[in-house]
């Protein structure tokens, strides 16, 4: 009886609720902790985003402008048949724009040595484009016309700080009195940087040209293949999950697959590519450096992807849906399509979209494949040239690019960064998007 | 209960609806149902009683071949319905189930418009030649659900929005439009508070007219209101199967007079 009445709370000692007691206290320290390294781990992600976000856009940014010679220039016809006429035609026109050029800085209180050499090294062989310009374009001959000439990759370090006075070293490439000349077109307003289109839109170029080199045609080259991982692993991997979660009997040949899809999904990429190596270019003979054989690779990669993620989308549909269905007489198959298929596609999508940005990024199987940034040397002429035509894609691009020594290169790798970003970026808002519109939570 | 309103339920006898042989039904290795032998009129409200876990879902799952759908589920022994054996090899499970129809015990609309619900079941059975058809077969289910009133000026909003009472009538709607013979019901009113439960229970009475009704229920109360005849099952046996009135009061084994009095269960 003495025992039972501990147990009554009527005989219990009065506790405060508004004092909390010792083990409260320590649970709320364990809690607090707890949040503190929640919030810790959160901001140390976070500051190392920040830094990856601000380094790639520092480094990236200058690769998007460059520095151009921004003159106008006047070819009189006289001008124009007197240079058809000589030998040496494209000199010849290099010649005008010199002098132009002479007498634009002259204007502008010019007193430095002005050498033909050093226009030369500064802004490479103008005389081709100006020629092809006016070839072009006959009835401009005797109007003034603006002409925006890239300069070297080095007079576009100097300005973006990448070249210095006391680093430069005198060469063919550039000589340390060429900046002097450089100093005074841009006091005369010559020269300028602008944003460079052709970074976005151009091709790979030369090891020794970084200032021409853009990543549009690889841009394409990703296109083409991403299309053709898209076609390929959508259907079959939807298909393939629907079968082994919907219909395929549970034995151990079903099981067994379920282990090896599961495992592809961990494979090294470049196990793929050398798989895709030796199927598809060495046995099936398909073109090398084509985006076709990187689709069908990456497909490979994607395909366990996107069927764990569907199948999982699958499986979260409740029973009570299928029930529901089987109940008032739709077949097994009209239960999957009416139903359960609509409910699993906010899955399916993000899935898939998720499996097609890292075949974005993938990089390894297509160097194994011969997709190296080198071969991106211009767009292809068509739908099908843009399939089996050599070509590169972003990543190997990239990669490519960091590889090459002029620290020309380098920068374009960053702002290659930035590109294949953004790509990602889109993809990503689209597969939130999707998910929102099919989402519907009633 | 008044056992003076059970005793004089009387019963014209029916025409049998559904006929079962020496069921049994295992999974895996669990005998979930022995050996039950039963026999379930047309126009009549059948119940399942027992205690949890005896088979009566199991065996009400029988009766459409919803166990198809669980692998290791096999059912042996003859299920006739109109003297027909559903478990013949030529029976198309899926025809089978468009004149069995079911009624879950967790209200599990689609997630769709109350319209398309109901209107479901219909168009893959191209019950409706029109539109105009299948408008038709839609309020004259929803009316038969008792639930016409409530939605009518809400046929495109999600099924999903409404009461739980209302949505398991709308599921019952649901299984009328297919125009099935037998209605089962496993537990209809489990998950309903007691207005829904007694809404539920006044549609079923009237759904006998059309249909056998067969419904499991845990409810001894439930049973006695609805039902006309009754079926107690304990660890897989069917132990005592008649009229309602008489099971409740006049229970012939010790097994049934237990759970009926509270003593298992
Ligand atoms: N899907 C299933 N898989 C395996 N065993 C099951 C399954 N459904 C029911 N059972 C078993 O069958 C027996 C009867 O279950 P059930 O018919 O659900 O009983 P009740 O509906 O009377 O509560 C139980 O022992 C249960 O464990
Ligand atoms: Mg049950």
């Amino acid at each position: 009886m003495s025992e039972a009445s501990t147990n009554n709370p009527a005989h219990a000692p009065k506790t405060s609720l508004l004092a909390s007691d010792a083990r409260t206290k320590r649970r709320e320290t364990a809690e607090k902790r707890f949040r503190m390294y929640g919030i810790a781990a959160i901001a140390v992600g976070l500051f190392f985003l920040i830094v990856l976000a601000v380094t790639i856009v520092r480094s990236g940014l200058p690769a998007f402008t460059s520095a151009v010679v921004d003159i106008e220039f006047t070819l009189t016809e006289v001008q124009f048949d007197e240079a058809e006429g000589t030998v040496f035609k494209t000199k010849a026109y290099q010649g005008f724009f010199n002098a132009a050029l002479a007498e634009r800085l002259q204007a502008a209180d010019f007193d430095v040595a002005f050498d033909e050499k050093a226009i030369e090294r500064l802004l490479g062989k103008t005389g081709g484009t100006i020629r092809e310009f006016f070839r072009a374009n006959p009835d401009k001959l005797g109007e003034p016309v603006s002409f925006e000439l890239p300069a070297s990759s080095r007079v576009d370090g100097y300005f973006k700080g990448r070249v210095t006075r006391d680093t430069l070293v005198d060469s063919r490439f550039l000589q340390v009195s060429d900046l002097d000349i450089v100093d005074a077109m841009v006091d005369a307003g010559v020269i300028k940087t602008v944003f460079n289109w052709n970074f976005v839109t151009g091709a790979d170029t030369g090891v020794d040209n970084p200032g021409g080199a853009g990543i549009g045609a690889s841009v394409i080259g990703s296109f083409f293949m991403m299309l053709v991982v898209l076609v390929l692993s959508l259907p079959i991997g939807v298909a393939a999950s629907i079968y082994l979660e919907e219909f395929a009997p549970q034995n151990r040949f079903t099981d067994l697959i379920e282990v090896n899809i599961s495992n592809l999904a961990a494979v090294p990429s470049i196990v793929f590519g050398i798989l895709g190596l030796a199927v598809f270019i060495q046995f099936m003979h398909l073109p090398q450096s084509a985006p076709l054989v990187g689709g069908l690779v990456l497909t490979l990669m994607t395909l366990p992807t996107i069927i764990i993620s569907t199948r999982a989308s699958l499986k979260a549909v409740p029973p009570s849906i299928r029930e529901a269905a089987l109940g008032v007489g739709a077949s097994k198959m009209q239960t999957v399509f009416h139903h359960v298929l609509p409910l699993a596609m906010p899955g399916i999508l993000t899935g898939t979209i998720i499996g097609l940005a890292q075949a974005l990024g993938e990089t390894a199987p297509l160097l194994l494949i011969g997709m190296v940034g080198f071969v991106a040397r211009g767009y292809p002429d068509g739908v099908v040239s843009g399939f089996l035509d050599p070509n590169s894609a972003m990543p190997a691009q990239i990669y490519t690019w960091a590889a090459r020594a002029d620290a020309g290169f380098y920068e374009k790798a960053w702002g290659g960064i930035i590109i294949l970003l953004l790509f990602l970026l889109a993809m990503n808002i689209l597969a939130i998007i999707l998910r929102r519109r099919f989402e519907r939570r009633w | 209960m008044n056992d003076m309103r059970l005793l004089q339920r009387t019963q014209g006898m029916n025409d049998i609806k559904i006929q079962a042989n020496g069921v049994d039904v295992f999974y895996a290795d669990n005998h979930a149902i022995k050996d039950v032998s039963v026999e379930i009129e047309d126009k009549t409200v059948t119940a399942f009683i027992g205690p949890s876990g005896c088979g009566k879902s199991t065996f009400l799952r029988c009766l459409n071949r919803m166990n198809d759908t669980i692998d290791i589920c096999k059912v042996t022994g003859d299920i006739l319905l109109d003297g027909e054996d559903i478990y013949d090899p030529k029976v198309d499970p899926v025809q089978l189930r468009a004149k069995v129809g079911m009624v879950f015990q967790k209200p599990n609309p689609f997630p769709k418009s109350i319209y398309d619900n109901v209107a479901y079941g219909p168009r893959i059975h191209g019950l409706a030649k029109n539109k105009a058809e299948l408008d038709e077969i839609i309020e004259k289910s929803l009316r038969r659900g008792a639930i016409w009133d409530e939605v009518k000026d809400r046929l495109k909003q999600p099924g999903t929005g409404l009461s739980g009472g209302q949505q398991q009538r709308l599921c019952i709607a649901r299984a009328i439009a297919t125009e099935p013979e037998v209605l089962l019901m496993d537990e209809p009113c489990s998950a309903l508070d007691p207005i829904a439960t007694a809404q539920v229970e006044e549609l079923i009475d009237e759904l006998k007219q059309n249909y056998s009704v067969v419904i499991v229920t845990h409810s001894m109360q439930q049973a006695a209101r609805v039902s006309q005849k009754t079926a107690f099952f304990h660890l897989g046996s069917l132990v005592e199967y008649g009229e309602t009135g008489k099971i409740f009061t006049n229970p012939e084994d010790s097994r049934t007079e237990s759970y009926i009095t509270g003593r298992i269960g």
